[in-house]
């Protein structure tokens, strides 16, 4: 038995999350007396993961799986789980993640729990803390079936390292060409900027900055701090920004380490979606803006004026610090 | 073409979350329920596909009779039939075996799910669903197009969008996108008195069991008074050496 650690790569090289779910996998592995396992696919340097616990690694390096393919990569980590007798697997939030682990749940039979924001409390039965109802509460979920599939929520758990030496297999996983029914034919992403999803750092724009045509000043912002940007929900509805930049509730989640919010004014569905990230920030010029008593820290006034300041003092930090 | 929609019935967005029974509950005293956001995005596209391409709409949902108001507004927006599966849908596996069940009867082509339900944000019925049925499955799904049994889709990734092709039967997870914000359909008057003749009909539960049991429900610790800061000379000193997240 060991416990199984789906880490995701893209163009070879590992998403910051495969070194936490890789790190969850291992706490895990030690709570239960047994050693973890990665699986990955076409990605280098596995033996990277042994930094953070992973004694194993099985790398499927398959030109068919360059593409991520939801049923298929469900199919080859259920493969690797019954070859290594797994009975906890690990996965990321990620929008990928979340694609092919109800079909992984399914073949498997595994109960699966998603969100979940700590090591587990209990481990017979497995029993792990979430959060539920869009970050205003958390659950305290037991697993009742044999094997349980654990969705680690990002930036909750983090990465902690604990050198072991790892062992890289490569894995070849039988597959049909009926596995590939659901077939990508166009991907269409930008590169070389942070997602949403994986950035450590969002800054985020609402109504406040009035049209499209102020948000120079937020990607500014965002290139010196190496963040992705988004926006609430209004300015993706009147197409001021793409849909895909919409975070809160009804939009994508956020739970990133500093999350910059300026000209929002945080209203439920909004902070439900952002509330996990860690250090919030706020500049809007009006005080009784409901976001303030959800923000770490603020600033009252006009986003026009503070943030091209507040962008020019980070270049200036980051000159004298880097 | 036969649609089935699942939607999930859900606490309106703006309700305040607590619990009772020794925090082992939700508390839905006083709690507005809504058709879960994603789904409401797949309704209205079910009803395109009504509209332009003459598809047959049916909705269901796993619940006690309390969802009723729901599915009738789901009726009054425009789907034919409801179904409703009597059980308290407790966990993602066993709602997804209800529904299976409910597909296999009505020999639906499609499946319309949502991404995820806004309460317990589970993420998993839609795919669990599909792959109970073998039927092929895209998740959050934000632009379907059908043609005769070819499908194309476009899925949302992070950092962009995958168009997709595959083919029916299939299931998708949807969400926002579906359809523009403001072609969402709300009920009109005809629509919710056509509602009240329209079947609602309630099948019971097959055997199922639940794979996870939440136990145990708690809020967040409040949150700390906000710093309010007069210049961004001050702002860039605390993130750095306070919250050193910079
Ligand atoms: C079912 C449902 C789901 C929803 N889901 C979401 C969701 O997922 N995400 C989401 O974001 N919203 C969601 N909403 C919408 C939400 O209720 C709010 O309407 C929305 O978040 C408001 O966006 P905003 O803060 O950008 O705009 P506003 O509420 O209009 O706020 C603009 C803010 O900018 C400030 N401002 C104005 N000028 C300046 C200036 N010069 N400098 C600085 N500040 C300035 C104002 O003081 C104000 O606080 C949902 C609503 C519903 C009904
Ligand atoms: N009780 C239910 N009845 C019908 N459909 C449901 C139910 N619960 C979830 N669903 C469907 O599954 C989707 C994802 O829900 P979940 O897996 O609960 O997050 C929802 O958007 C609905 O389409």
């Amino acid at each position: 038995m060991s416990v199984l650690a789906y880490t995701e790569s893209e163009n070879g090289k590992f998403k910051k999350s495969a070194f936490e779910v890789a790190s969850y996998a291992s706490a895990v592995a030690k709570q239960m007396g047994t050693s973890a396992t990665a699986v990955s696919f076409n990605a280098d340097g596995g033996d990277s993961l042994g930094s953070y616990g992973v004694s194993k690694i099985l790398n499927i390096s398959d030109d068919k799986l360059k593409t991520f393919n939801a049923k298929a990569y469900a199919l080859a980590i259920v493969e690797a789980a019954e070859k290594e007798g797994a009975k906890v697997i690990i996965v990321s939030s990620s929008t990928d993640s979340k694609f092919l682990v109800p079909i992984l749940a399914a073949k498997l039979k595994a109960g699966y729990v998603p969100n979940v924001v700590a090591a587990p409390e209990g481990t017979s039965p497995l029993t792990v803390k979430r959060t539920a109802f869009s970050n205003k509460g958390f659950a305290h979920t037991e697993i009742n079936t044999d094997v349980s599939i654990i969705g680690v929520s990002n930036n909750s758990y983090g990465a902690h390292e604990n050198n072991v030496s790892a062992s890289v297999e490569s894995f070849s996983p039988a597959l049909s060409e009926d596995d590939f029914a659901v077939k990508s034919t166009e991907i269409d992403k930008v590169v070389g900027k942070a997602t949403i999803a994986d950035a450590d750092i969002v800054v985020s724009g609402g109504r406040g900055l009035k049209g499209p045509e102020n948000w120079g000043m937020i990607e500014e912002l965002a290139d010196v701090l190496g963040a992705a940007t988004a926006c609430s929900k209004p300015v993706s509805d009147m197409g001021w920004r793409p849909h895909g930049e919409h975070v809160g509730q009804t939009g994508k989640p956020v739970a990133s380490n500093l999350y910059i919010a300026i000209g929002i004014s945080g209203a439920i569905q909004h902070l439900a979606g952002v509330s996990a990230s860690k250090t919030k920030v706020v500049i809007n010029n009006d005080p009784e803006a409901p976001f303030f008593k959800a923000a770490d820290y603020g600033i009252v006034g006009d986003a026009f004026e503070v943030v091209p300041k507040l962008t020019e003092k980070l270049k200036e930090f980051k000159a004298q610090n880097s | 073409m036969k649609i089935l929609v699942c939607i999930s019935n859900v606490p309106d967005t703006t309700s305040k979350i607590n619990f009772t029974d020794g925090d082992t509950k939700f508390d839905a005293n006083g709690v507005q329920f809504v058709i879960n956001p994603n789904d409401e995005f797949g309704l209205t596209r079910a009803m395109w596909f009504k509209e332009k391409q003459g598809a047959t709409v049916h909705v269901a949902t796993v619940g006690e009779a309390n969802v009723e108001p729901t599915m009738r507004k789901a009726l009054a927006i425009g789907a034919d039939e409801a179904i409703r599966v009597n059980a308290i849908p407790t966990d993602g596996f066993f709602v997804a075996q209800q529904l299976a069940a409910v597909v296999k009867e009505g020999g639906y082509d499609l499946v319309i799910g949502g991404r995820e339900s806004i309460d317990y944000n589970g993420g998993m019925v839609p795919g669990i669903l599909a792959t109970l049925l073998d039927m092929n499955f895209v998740n959050t799904c934000i632009d379907l197009e059908v043609d005769g049994t070819s499908v194309s889709a476009t899925r949302e990734i992070d950092g962009g969008k995958e168009k997709i092709t595959t083919t029916l039967p299939m299931v998708i997870g949807g969400q926002k996108g579906l359809v523009e914000e403001k072609d969402l359909k709300i009920p009109n008057m005809r629509g919710i008195m056509q509602a009240r003749q329209k079947k609602l009909n309630v099948v019971e539960p097959v055997d199922a069991t639940n794979a996870t049991t939440d136990k145990k429900f708690d809020k967040p610790a409040p949150k700390g008074a906000v710093k309010l800061v007069d210049n961004v000379e001050d702002l860039v000193n605390l993130l750095h050496n306070e919250a050193k997240v910079i």
